[in-house]
């Protein structure tokens, strides 16, 4: 073990997000997710002879918005380059990418680790089209193409080698898919292909300046498995330099079925993509205006609210980090609280009652039938002591999703859910627990101080849970001590 | 008897009742008929073109306004999309493809009513200068068949020549429409890079590459011009520039500032008669009161290799597409890898000049030579770009000859690739620079042969350059 860990590992990350542009990077064509094959392809999407690439500007604005939002430096003056290799579902035989001069440089994104935040610094973040897909188990003989994912914007958001744990490389893909969904560019979703994740292993012995000879790891299709290669292949390099063996430079495969990794090609020599300026579209210039434009329009992110909340919203640390874990859970926490001051109860809602209903009935927030308004004005109810919170929570709760266009006081109103806190309703009941439990006022008077509760209980059950649990009990505290 | 001298004359005709377009379509199927030995053209859309000419017999007759080039009988290089019909750039390797949309140029000249007759034959992918590198074989010139029309748009050349259309359409990239203009005596234009829209036309060097007019007189191709030039939304390389009315070609008689370049009139290839019959021009110039000088341009022997170096790496990338997996041909082959599967589809749909031209351009791309070929030429059209810029400052126009000597003799200099290439020393400059350039037929060699006289101007003033066209085949032309 002791061997074990005078290793460190070394693990850069590329991230490809898929922008959540209408049409693709150089044409019309739609880049919905899930469309019959081939039906997303316009001529300029299969390479037809004489068609040209047109520039998607959303595209532009999306990955200025990443890259200030990831503290870049971003580049001015911008071209588009080409990339030639064959394979069969690159239509035009080169990809059309910013590989040589990235929009966005350098940059941090800030982690959460055991030991505190870390800062992953970026290399750069640029722009690229996405390839076509190839088929191997459609056709027994053949291997089929699907072209609609050919032209898809790509965002490629490349780290330094920072990275030094699978656990790391794990909060850092989780924080950029945070971040994407933040800036609404890139829906995250790690099952659809829109955000995938290559790492860059290596391992070294500690107190080593050199990095080791690395391996890269493809076809990382959940966080979870991010995690995973990289604990295999960390174990794997860690125990080839145990035994002395040489590590080769490799792409590598992860196989998330059995959880490992393999080879699936050596990267002996360099390729060469011979990249030029690509002379069909002309170089583009960003302005300071235009990059001052979409800083101004980006939202809060979750660092910001994540302070706000604790900061002004005087919420626990755990709430404010659950409740930007997602932006829309986020958007709609802060929704409700334009409607009451009450910050941490509008936090119980959400993170209690809400999320279980969510989770029951498998839902995202954006499903959810009640207005934040209307949450707000359960709240209220329960602040002006109107409704308990278990019977608001509970009763009121599933009455009002079922009509959760009509007021939440009125039915709470029509459903006798509205406490009791008339003294001259209560004391009647009240005098008639106290008779019956005579025995229990005698023990009481003696000391038992806690056979209260069971006083104030039979109170509320003989009300049908209406009497207001705080005038009672002082109703009760008064006659016994009179 | 049909007959065609200009489109004015002939809307003139069918205003006055004493032309149909009709007639003018029949007409040029004969010639067609007549003359298919030249192979000038590889299809003939005759069905279509009769149908097209009726419609507008029809519609002129009702009295409707008609187009700008109504009826105007129009071939296309093979170069250039025309939705539903079929598009080779004369290679075995697009055979039997077709078009699945038109080229911008293509919808515009259709929108003002031209009648497209046929696809004419060029060199394989618009690469070569004698038009002897096609799928479908040579074209031949019609002044004198054992000579070959000049390339690449050579069929697109002899189609005008040999008046088996009024206009036709060509793409010059390193002369393709000027130097086989030259070659059969016609008018030959290519614009300012980035004047007309390329989306539809097939592209050989993207950064060169720009759609060409021939015709037999300098109004002709102003229309043409006036039709197909301006912004399109396909092509982000096109100009936004206003086009202008490039048809009012009112002689201005102004006195133009014009400058040559020694280094070309004395430049070792040139043939001597056509260097004295430009300096006589110059000469004649001068006596009526231009401004003509001569300007020191020391880039002359650098003009040819950094084209070809440019050309081909582009060249390389724009034909990977061609690769035998989306369309057009693939290899019969069976249990064969991918890597074989790419060599054999492209070995056997690519000619041989096509593949020359891979190779260099994949070889200047090359990492290890990248700099010393690929960097090295761009820093030369640079400075190439910036010398021109300079003599424009002071003069209108450049006159240079297009070519060192007129059409060769057909298979003379296929075996010889790099004297093939420096006969393209007066052509590639413009398309280096992005400048517009026209080929005016003015001479006659003591050989029988035509050629011309090139004039080149500077960015956007195609209007000037027609204007000052048309002057010289008014006053200065050598033969009827």
């Amino acid at each position: 073990m002791s061997e074990i860990n005078s290793y460190e590992i070394v693990i850069g990350l590329e991230v490809h997000a898929q922008l959540l542009t209408k049409s693709k990077l150089f044409c019309g064509d739609s880049i919905a997710f899930g469309a019959e094959p081939n039906t997303h392809v316009s001529p300029i999407t299969l390479a037809h002879p004489g068609t040209l690439p047109k520039m998607n500007k959303k595209a532009i604005e999306f990955a200025v918005r990443m890259g200030l939002a990831c503290h870049c430096e971003i580049e001015q003056h911008n071209y588009f380059a080409r990339k030639n290799y064959f394979y069969p579902d690159l239509p035009k035989g080169y990809q059309v990418s910013q590989h040589t001069t990235p929009i966005c440089k350098g940059g941090i994104v800030t982690i959460k680790t055991a030991s505190g935040n870390k800062n992953i610094r970026l290399n750069r973040i640029h722009m690229e089209e996405d390839a076509g897909k190839s088929l191997h188990d459609v056709d027994a003989d053949n291997t089929c193409i699907d072209y609609n994912r050919a032209g898809t914007p790509l965002l490629e958001i490349v780290t330094e080698p920072d990275i030094r744990s699978a656990d790391e490389a794990f909060a850092y893909v989780s924080e950029i898919r945070k971040l994407v969904r933040y800036l609404e560019i890139c829906d995250g979703n790690m099952e659809e292909g829109s955000l995938r994740c290559d790492a860059n292993v290596s391992v070294r012995k500690k107190g080593e300046i050199k990095l080791g000879t690395r391996v890269e790891v493809k076809n990382l299709n959940s966080i979870r498995n991010v995690k995973r290669a990289i604990e295999f292949e960390a174990k794997r390099l860690t125990g080839l330099l145990e035994k002395g063996e040489p590590v080769i430079q490799q792409t590598r495969s992860f196989d998330a079925d059995n959880g490992t990794t393999f080879a699936i090609r050596d990267k002996e020599d360099a390729d060469d993509y011979r990249y030029f300026a690509d002379p069909d579209l002309t170089p583009f210039q960003l302005d300071d205006h235009f990059i001052e434009t979409i800083r101004s329009a980006i939202p809060a992110l979750p660092d910001e609210r994540i302070k706000k909340y604790i900061e002004q919203y005087k919420l626990p640390e755990y709430d404010a980090q659950v409740l930007t874990e997602e932006k829309e859970v986020s958007d709609y926490f802060e929704k409700i609280v334009q409607h009451t001051s009450n910050y941490k109860a509008a936090s119980n809602w959400l993170l209690g009652p809400v999320k279980s209903w969510l989770n029951e009935n498998a839902k995202e927030i954006s499903d959810f039938p009640l207005q934040p308004e209307k949450l707000a004005a359960l709240i209220k109810l329960v602040d002006s002591g109107k409704v308990n919170f278990s019977v608001a929570s509970t009763r009121l709760f599933s009455y009002v999703l079922n009509d959760p266009s009509k007021d939440p006081e009125k039915i709470a109103k029509e459903q006798n859910l509205v406490q009791q806190s008339d003294t001259s309703v209560l004391e009647p009941v009240i005098d008639r627990v106290l008779e019956k439990y005579a025995d229990k006022v005698a023990e009481y008077k003696k000391g038992k101080k806690g056979l209260l509760s069971l006083f104030v209980g039979e109170v509320m059950k003989q009300s049908k849970g209406q009497a207001d649990p705080k005038i009672t009990s002082e109703m009760i505290l008064k006659k016994l001590s009179a | 008897m049909f007959e065609f001298s200009s489109i004015e004359q002939y809307h003139a005709r069918l205003n006055e009742g004493k032309a149909t377009c009709l007639q003018a379509v029949e007409h040029y199927l004969q010639q067609i008929e007549a003359r298919q030995r030249l192979n000038a053209f590889i299809e003939v859309y005759a069905e279509e073109a009769l149908e097209k000419a009726r419609e507008l017999d029809k519609k002129r007759t009702r009295g409707d306004r008609i187009g700008k080039l109504h009826g105007v009988v129009i071939g296309l290089k093979d170069v250039l999309c025309y939705k539903d019909h079929k598009l080779s750039a004369s290679s075995a390797i697009l055979k039997n493809f077709t078009a699945v949309y038109s080229s911008t140029a293509v919808k515009r000249l259709i929108a003002e009513e031209a009648i497209i007759i046929g696809s004419c034959n060029c060199d394989e992918f618009a690469m070569g200068s004698t038009n002897e590198n096609s799928v479908y074989g040579k074209v031949l010139n019609a002044q004198d068949e054992t000579r070959v029309p000049g390339g690449s748009s050579g069929g697109s050349a002899v189609a005008v020549q040999a008046g088996l259309c009024m206009i036709s359409l060509g793409s010059d990239t390193g002369g393709s429409v000027r130097q086989p203009a030259d070659f059969c005596g016609i008018v030959g234009l290519k614009p300012t890079y980035g004047r007309i829209s390329r989306y539809g036309l097939i592209a050989y060097a993207s950064s060169f590459d720009q759609i060409g007019i021939f015709g037999t007189t300098i109004p002709d191709v102003a229309s043409a011009l006036e039709v197909i030039s301006g912004h399109d939304e396909y092509d982000s390389t096109v100009s936004s520039k206003p086009t202008e009315a490039y048809s009012e070609l009112s002689s201005s008689k102004k006195k133009y500032r014009i400058a040559y370049f020694n280094e070309a009139l004395e430049h070792p290839s040139i043939d001597p008669e056509i260097s004295s019959a430009i300096k006589g021009i110059l000469g004649e110039l001068k006596n009526n009161g231009h401004e003509v000088s001569p300007v020191e341009f020391d880039l002359m022997d650098y003009v040819v290799p950094a084209y070809y170096v440019l050309s081909t790496a582009e060249a390389s990338s724009n034909l990977s597409r061609y690769d035998g997996v989306k369309y057009g041909h693939r290899t019969h082959q069976k249990g064969i890898d991918l890597t074989e599967f790419y060599k054999q589809s492209r070995s056997e749909g690519f000619g041989k000049e096509v593949k020359r031209r891979i190779m260099l351009g994949t070889f200047v791309l090359s990492s290890g030579y990248y700099d010393a070929y690929f960097t090295r030429a761009q820093k030369v059209r640079s400075l190439l770009t910036k010398k021109i810029q300079l003599i424009f400052n002071d003069f209108d126009f450049i006159l240079l000859p297009t070519s060192p000597a007129t059409a060769f003799k057909a298979g003379e200099k296929t075996s010889d690739p790099i004297a093939m290439y420096l006969a393209d020393i007066y052509t590639v400059m413009a398309n280096l620079a992005g400048i517009p350039a026209i080929s005016i037929p003015l001479f006659k060699h003591s050989n029988g042969m035509p050629f011309g006289l090139q004039a080149m101007s500077n960015r956007f003033n195609e209007l000037p350059l027609l204007r000052f066209s048309d002057e010289l085949m008014q006053d200065y032309r050598k033969h009827p």
